[in-house]
């Protein structure tokens, strides 16, 4: 039984921590090369996950549904940029927090404002729909093995794209020496627009991806902006190798731990005082294990060399 | 002869492969003008750094008034009488002229950790501070705020303040660095003035200012320290004419 | 010694002498303020209304402490709010009502907080320290969320506001608006004091040039760190003060928003100068009071269902004022004053 609610609970973790790592890939590649922290980069989430309910309402399938909201929340990404951000690159990190704190403070109500407040809910798709049975009689969810598959996929397209082309080749030099690149004659100016728009677009990709799992709702980026945070501040800032192990490490400890504290502090403590301590313990995890990552490393597990 | 006050032992730093400071063994002398010259980009501010606790060092040994100081951090060393000036001018432009050395005499007496009392208008601050800057010539511009003095003034500043911490060894990195004919002669004269009561490792490009001033000079080159010896047999020395006066003169 | 130029003798610095009359109207208003209340006829909302202002100006100083004199941009300062009202709470909850415990517990609490939490956050710089506050309040957050036995998510109504030595007048809404008043000008004096102090010279200049302060012996880390504390310790006592005029306290004290718009009110106000942060939580939270009927009155060409749903959803406005702020209103209010009486 506890076998098999750890096999479960570790793909569950798996694909928490896959979605984190798309989230926190952009993330990392913006703060990484651009020296800016975009505290807004969990509405692009939440944007991903309101334009796939409106997109595969409107045309009636999750596949169109998403055709359309990639570009679209690449758009909107580029958009922010154009308006906002770029404003903001050559301001201090407090300008930028409160900046991008008050485009979040906009688009949560903003959703409200144009879907209302009550949370939307987005049908599996039809071919994905159902279970497999991984392990004798467990059964596991095709959409959440589908959403592990697509993290994956992206996690390698990402790899190549970074170590085997040339703008991956800038984004690298960006992120240890941002004078270098534009001294190179390098349109910076062009090369933060990808990345930018790129990055939203990953997130916004991860936010479609829960939509049929979880309600979308305002405010959903919020949190798991935070943890996103947690991630690329564990893997290093500006590495994407990091990105990607912190985001496994968090999705697996976060889960896990939620479902087994309680169970271990047994052995130490009786039922009652360990369930009551478990389920305290359980959500502070990450950010005990943050604080101790940065206590003996405090650039992260992956600094990026400056 | 006396026992060097600052003593190092094959010092060295490297960024991957390439070694900024290789090998650097030097002593000086208590009271001695020390300069180091050599062409730009062969490691001298890198080796400030290393002095200072700036930077840390990959290998060697940094001794200090008898102390092994090697890993110190930099408050620590300034505390046992190392002071730097920087190259590119570091200051607290917010601050008045009189308060930016009124800070490094306060780091040198007393506590710090007081949360009463106007630190502003304390003469045991402001006095001592005052006198430093008389020392560097700007008395006069006390009350300015160092972000508004002009680049030599800001030179001089640097020099009153690392005076302030009360050094036995004062490291100056340029000095001289871009200010104008007055104020690098007014500058000069500061620096004679100091010779002697303080031990002084100068860094500097203006060859008139270093052969004027030091009593020794090192030349340094990719790195490596080719000789130490008086300015006139420094002068002399073949090694460094091809090395490194040559190189200028041909430029 | 022949000098080039005289030898001046140390000038009397004229500034901080200079007594600023800013604060001075501003707590004078406050003081005021609970007689107009009462002439006002809606005396209940007026005072708990300025109430709230207080110990959110209370809170958004300890914050320019830090934020505005050191540079530390703290995002995970409501944790310290949380700690002094959970400190009330869970206090009165086992029958220990008086504040002159319930006090010294929270302030207690927050200065271990922040030892703790600040020792391991300025090991770190820039966005690091950023993110790594904003954590450790997560942290708290969700730990709060999870003491069931003090109402978990939904937090717990108190049973009494604070006693103080036994005597029950904080019932008394004016009262406690006397209180709140006296703990905001008391840390105002106490950071008033801090910043002109030898200590506060070095936490400025840490935050002017850390490099150059290393230079001449400083070790930032143990300046920063007492700011830190001291600074929690005073959001701390805000906490106390908001526990006790809600009545209530609930996880909702300490989310990462409210650390945000502590920030917010801040910079809104004018960095670095204390009365700018109290000026800057009002304003705000004046905002706040009033955008709705504000956004209703200025939307009137609108339709009818567009109208209302602006109205509901008011908060969408402090989005685009604070983006402007930022891009725009450099110095907040304070700059906007100062720029004023220069002509």
């Amino acid at each position: 039984m506890t076998a098999t609610l750890l096999l479960i609970q570790t793909l569950n973790g798996l694909q928490f921590g896959l979605i984190l790592f798309l989230i926190a890939a952009g993330l990392t590649l913006v703060f990484g090369v651009m020296d800016f922290i975009n505290l807004a980069h969990g509405v692009q989430y939440m944007i991903g996950a309101y334009l796939i309910a409106a997109f595969s309402a409107w045309t009636g399938s999750f596949g169109w549904g998403l055709v359309l909201a990639l570009p679209t929340a690449l758009a909107f990404g580029l958009l922010l940029e154009v308006l906002i951000f770029r404003h903001l690159y050559e301001r201090d990190h407090l300008d930028q927090v409160l900046a991008t704190f008050g485009v979040i403070l906009f688009l949560n109500q903003g959703v409200k404002f144009v879907w209302g407040a009550a949370p939307l809910s987005v049908p599996v798709p039809e071919i994905l729909s159902g279970s497999v049975e991984i392990a004798d009689g467990l059964l596991y969810p095709v959409y959440r093995l589908a959403i592990i598959a697509a993290g994956l996929l992206v996690a390698a397209l990402l790899y190549v794209l970074v170590n085997y082309t040339r703008v991956g080749m800038l984004v690298r030099a960006g992120a240890t020496n941002p004078q270098m690149v534009s001294a190179l004659g390098v349109n910076i100016k062009r090369l933060f627009m990808i990345v930018f728009g790129f990055g939203a677009m990953l997130a916004g990709f991860a936010g479609a991806m829960v939509a049929p799992i979880l309600s979308v709702q305002p405010g959903m980026g919020d949190n798991i902006l935070i943890l996103a945070f947690v991630v690329i501040v564990i893997g290093g800032i500006g590495s994407i190798r990091g990105a990607f192990l912190a985001a496994l490490l968090i999705g697996l400890v976060d889960t896990i731990g939620r479902s087994f504290a309680p169970n271990l502090l047994r052995l130490v403590l009786d039922p009652s005082a360990a369930s009551q301590t478990g389920r305290a313990i359980a959500p502070m995890l990450i950010y005990i294990f943050m604080a101790a990552v940065l206590f003996f490393r405090p650039s992260g597990l992956f600094p990026v060399k400056r | 002869m006396a026992e060097p006050l600052l003593e190092l032992r094959s010092l060295r730093k490297a960024y991957g492969a390439l070694a900024v400071t290789d090998d650097v063994s030097l002593s000086i002398r208590p009271g001695e003008l020390h300069a180091i010259i050599g062409p730009n980009g062969a490691g001298k501010t890198t080796l400030i750094h290393q002095i200072s606790g700036m930077l840390p060092s990959d290998s060697g040994q940094i001794l200090f008034d008898g102390e092994n100081v090697t890993h110190l951090s930099m408050p620590q060393r300034v505390r046992r009488g190392l002071a730097r000036s920087f190259q590119i001018t570091s200051i607290l432009p917010g601050f008045s002229a009189l308060e930016n050395v009124a800070l490094a005499v306060q780091a040198r007496h007393g506590s710090s950790f007081r949360f009463f009392g106007n630190a502003a208008q304390e003469q045991a601050l402001n006095e001592p501070a005052m006198q430093h800057l008389n020392t560097v010539g700007l008395g006069g511009r006390a009350s300015i705020p160092a972000g508004l003095l002009s680049h030599g003034e800001k030179r001089q500043l640097e020099l009153a303040i690392a005076l302030a911490t009360e050094p036995k060894l004062l490291l100056l990195d340029e000095p001289l660095a871009g200010t104008g004919h007055e104020e690098s002669l007014r500058v000069v004269e500061t620096l004679r003035r100091l010779k002697g009561r303080i031990t002084i490792v100068l860094i500097e490009h203006d060859m008139d200012a270093v052969f004027s001033l030091a009593d020794r000079v090192s030349v340094v080159v990719y790195g490596r320290v080719i000789a130490t010896d008086t300015p006139e047999s420094v002068r002399a020395n073949e090694d460094v004419r091809t090395a490194y006066l040559g190189e200028e003169e041909t430029v | 010694m022949t000098e080039l130029t005289g030898t001046q003798t140390a000038p009397a610095p004229s500034s901080g002498m200079r007594i600023d009359i800013i604060p001075i109207i501003l707590f004078a208003a406050f003081a005021a303020a609970p007689l107009l209340a009462s002439a006002s006829g809606a005396e209940g909302y007026v005072l708990s209304l300025l109430t709230r202002v207080m110990i959110f100006g209370l809170a958004a100083m300890s914050l320019d402490l830090i934020l505005g004199y050191g540079a530390l941009v703290s995002f995970g300062h409501a944790a310290f709010l949380g700690i002094g009202a959970y400190a009330v709470g869970i206090l009165a909850s086992h029958g220990v009502e008086d504040a002159l415990i319930q006090i010294p517990v929270a302030l207690a609490a927050s200065a271990l907080f922040a030892l703790a939490t600040g020792a391991i956050s300025l090991r770190t710089k820039g966005v690091y320290f950023i993110m790594i506050t904003l954590a450790f309040a997560q942290m708290l957050f969700f730990l709060a969320t999870s003491l069931g036995p003090y109402g978990g998510d939904d937090g717990m109504t108190l049973p009494t506001r604070s006693l103080v030595a036994g005597a029950g007048f904080l019932e008394n809404d004016y009262a406690f608006y006397a209180a709140t008043l006296l703990c905001l000008i008391g840390a105002y004096l106490l950071s008033r004091a801090i910043v002109t102090s030898r200590f506060g010279r070095v936490l400025r200049g840490t935050k002017e040039n850390a490099v150059r302060m290393e230079a001449i012996g400083f070790q930032p880390f143990r300046f920063q760190l007492a700011a830190y504390v001291v600074s929690g310790m005073i959001a701390g006592l805000a906490g106390c003060l908001m526990a006790n005029q809600a009545e209530f306290i609930s996880p909702a004290f300490m989310t990462w928003q409210r650390s945000g718009e502590l920030i917010f009110m801040v910079v809104l106000g004018g960095l670095g100068s204390l009365h700018g942060a109290i000026i800057g939580a009002a304003a705000f939270l004046l905002l706040e009071e009033f955008l709705p009927e504000m956004l209703h009155a200025a939307s009137f060409f609108l339709n009818d269902d567009v109208r209302w749903r602006l109205t509901e959803n008011w908060q969408m406005a402090f989005g685009p004022i604070l983006i402007l702020i930022v891009l725009f209103a450099r110095g907040g209010i304070m700059g906007v004053l100062r720029r004023g009486s220069h002509g």
